[in-house]
């Protein structure tokens, strides 16, 4: 398949299970609720290390949050439930427990029900106060600059992690260029995050290593430097190869946003230096779901 | 189906128990098993159909009709569905309640809504002392839910109060919010005296200056973020609690009260 002129790849991206939630975050101006949900989301690129997949969904207006204040959605990914709530309650904790004038929602009605501000209550020392409104436990918790008033729980769902597609350009520049675009319009759709830098990753990696230590390292088949020194994936012409990771709450919702991505990409096409779309396929070694590229694009 | 409706023949010379006659329990009785119903009137036990003239069918939707203030314990323990009380409602009304609505096209006397878990309560007149109260010698009073009244309720509206909310159009009387142990009451009229006495936990908002006694203190003026939430939570009500000019976030913080744990507080719209 060639959609002017950038070669979609016959393969697939593999993702696998995981647990998702999402919570709000307001404050008094959208400022400050990006500052809490930047810093709530912050070191969550890959659950390989950081212990969970976060990043921020959607900028909400006032009529769309609980209190009616500019806020942000964020969504944050772990491998199991545990997790999960661990994750949540610590970055909910010292990240938008801390920031000035923020308050914190739960974003995902149904699921199975994860602490929140359930815990974050007792930095209140017994002079916090509980609220059940409408059938939602709120918790107000005394702080410096007024009250923390957070939502004590939110809901957690079964999701998909580690959809992702290949951007292969002629050069590094146009390679970020055309990620650029894709993040752009992929940041449309809902119920989607893409947890790394800026949405776009530079070390795409492969499932193992020659250090048995090491469950996975880096993706020599499609780095441009070792063309000519391991079994490449890469035809002469490509410098410079990037990749989108996508986490979605449904198959469908990583289906929807891959294929804004790559349409975004190929809408820069083989004109702006774009030469191919791939996948991280792993051989079916990494995970249950599998994203073809030509079938998302058809 | 047309709503099951119990219209009162004539006021009754003694006080009688209606706790029989409630949505869950009439249902799938036919009109005559209704009528068969024996309550408890005075000492005496007498039929539904010698008290009452029974039209209709729905039993999920019970309208009791040219009601007194005789008839206690309307609505007891009701779970699920609507009942109507045209005219006065005595004692107890919604005692226990659990679920489902109950309104009253007129007042209601002592005790309405005591010890109710869940469900609405909404009286277009007047109530009596102790609304969403506890049973004297009961540690916990309303344990959720809403009461809304439209009127003037009497003294110790939320007494041993455990969860839920108190909406009061009108005045409040004297020790509103008494032995609070958490939950809201909010008044939109005048309170009288001593309200919060001894309140342990809860809110009281108020739309006017309290006479507060000695034993709260002054926390200052805050802007308080849950008060949008609980306003927007109030907008379903057929109320002015509803209207979007009702609500506010900017009060005076009064904690209290001292004299038992102090964890209560009475907030007073600025």
């Amino acid at each position: 398949m060639i959609i002017n002129g950038v070669t979609i790849d016959n393969t697939f991206a593999e993702a696998f299970p995981m647990k998702a939630t999402r919570a709000i975050i307001t404050a008094q101006n959208e400022k400050w609720a990006m500052i809490s949900a930047q810093a709530m989301t912050g070191f969550a690129t890959s659950v390989i290390a950081c212990g969970c997949e976060a990043g921020i969904e959607r900028v909400l207006s006032p009529e769309e949050t609980p209190d009616g204040r500019p806020g942000v959605a964020i969504m944050i990914y772990a491998m199991g439930g545990k997790g999960l709530a661990k994750q949540l309650e610590t970055r909910a904790g010292q990240c938008v427990l801390t920031s000035p004038t923020s308050a914190l929602f739960a974003g995902i009605e149904g699921g199975k029900p994860i602490p929140l501000g359930k815990n974050l209550r007792y930095f209140g020392d017994g002079f916090q106060i509980a609220k059940k409104i409408a059938g939602k436990r709120y918790w107000r918790v005394p702080v410096m600059d007024g009250e923390f008033l957070t939502e004590a729980t939110t809901g957690m769902v079964d999701a998909v992690g580690g959809g992702n597609f290949l951007v292969l350009a002629e050069s590094q520049p146009q390679a970020l260029a055309a990620c650029e675009a894709a993040i752009e319009a992929m940041k449309q759709i809902p119920n989607v995050i893409m947890p790394f830098p800026g949405g776009v990753v530079r070390s795409g990696s492969k499932v193992g290593s020659k250090y048995p230590a090491l469950g996975a390292s880096t993706n020599d088949a499609f780095c441009p430097t070792l063309k000519g020194m391991t079994k490449t994936d890469l035809s002469p012409e490509v410098e410079s190869v990037m990749e989108i990771v996508i986490d979605g709450l449904s198959k469908a919702d990583i289906d929807k946003a891959m294929r804004v991505g790559i349409e975004a990409v190929c809408k820069l096409g083989a004109a702006n230096g774009i030469r191919r779309i791939s996948a991280g396929n792993y051989g079916g070694k990494l995970g249950p779901f599998h994203f073809h590229l030509q079938e998302i694009m058809a | 189906m047309s709503a099951l409706t119990l219209t009162l023949k004539q006021v009754p010379a003694q006080r009688v128990d209606m706790s029989p006659l409630v949505c869950q329990k009439l249902q799938g009785l036919s009109i005559a098993d209704i009528a068969a119903l024996e309550l408890q009137n005075g000492k005496a036990r007498q039929r539904v159909d010698a008290l009452f003239t029974i039209t209709g069918s729905d039993s999920q939707n019970l309208v009791i009709a040219n009601s007194c203030d005789k008839l206690d314990y309307i609505g007891k323990q009701l779970e699920g569905g609507t009942l109507t009380v045209d005219g006065d409602a005595g004692a107890y009304l919604g005692l226990e309640l659990k679920t489902g609505t109950i309104r009253v096209n007129g007042n209601s006397g002592l005790y309405s809504g005591c010890e109710m878990k869940n469900g609405l309560i909404e009286i277009n007149g007047n109530a009596g002392d102790f609304l969403g109260g506890a049973l004297p010698g009961n540690k916990q009073g309303m344990k959720g839910g809403t009461i809304l009244v439209k009127g003037n309720v009497g003294a110790r509206a939320g007494d041993h109060m455990r969860r839920g909310q108190i909406l009061i159009e009108g005045n409040a009387g004297d020790y509103c919010g008494s032995r609070m142990l958490a939950g809201t009451i909010a008044v939109m009229g005048n309170t009288g005296r001593y309200p919060g006495y001894a309140m342990r936990r809860g809110t009281l908002l108020l739309w006017q200056a309290p006479q507060l006694s000695a034993t709260f203190n002054d926390c200052g003026s805050h802007t308080l973020a849950f008060l949008p939430i609980l306003f927007a939570s109030f907008r379903t009500l057929n109320s002015r609690f509803a209207d979007s000019s009702a609500a506010f976030n900017r009060v005076r913080r009064y904690g209290g009260d001292m004299a038992e744990t102090g964890r209560g507080e009475v907030l007073v719209k600025l």
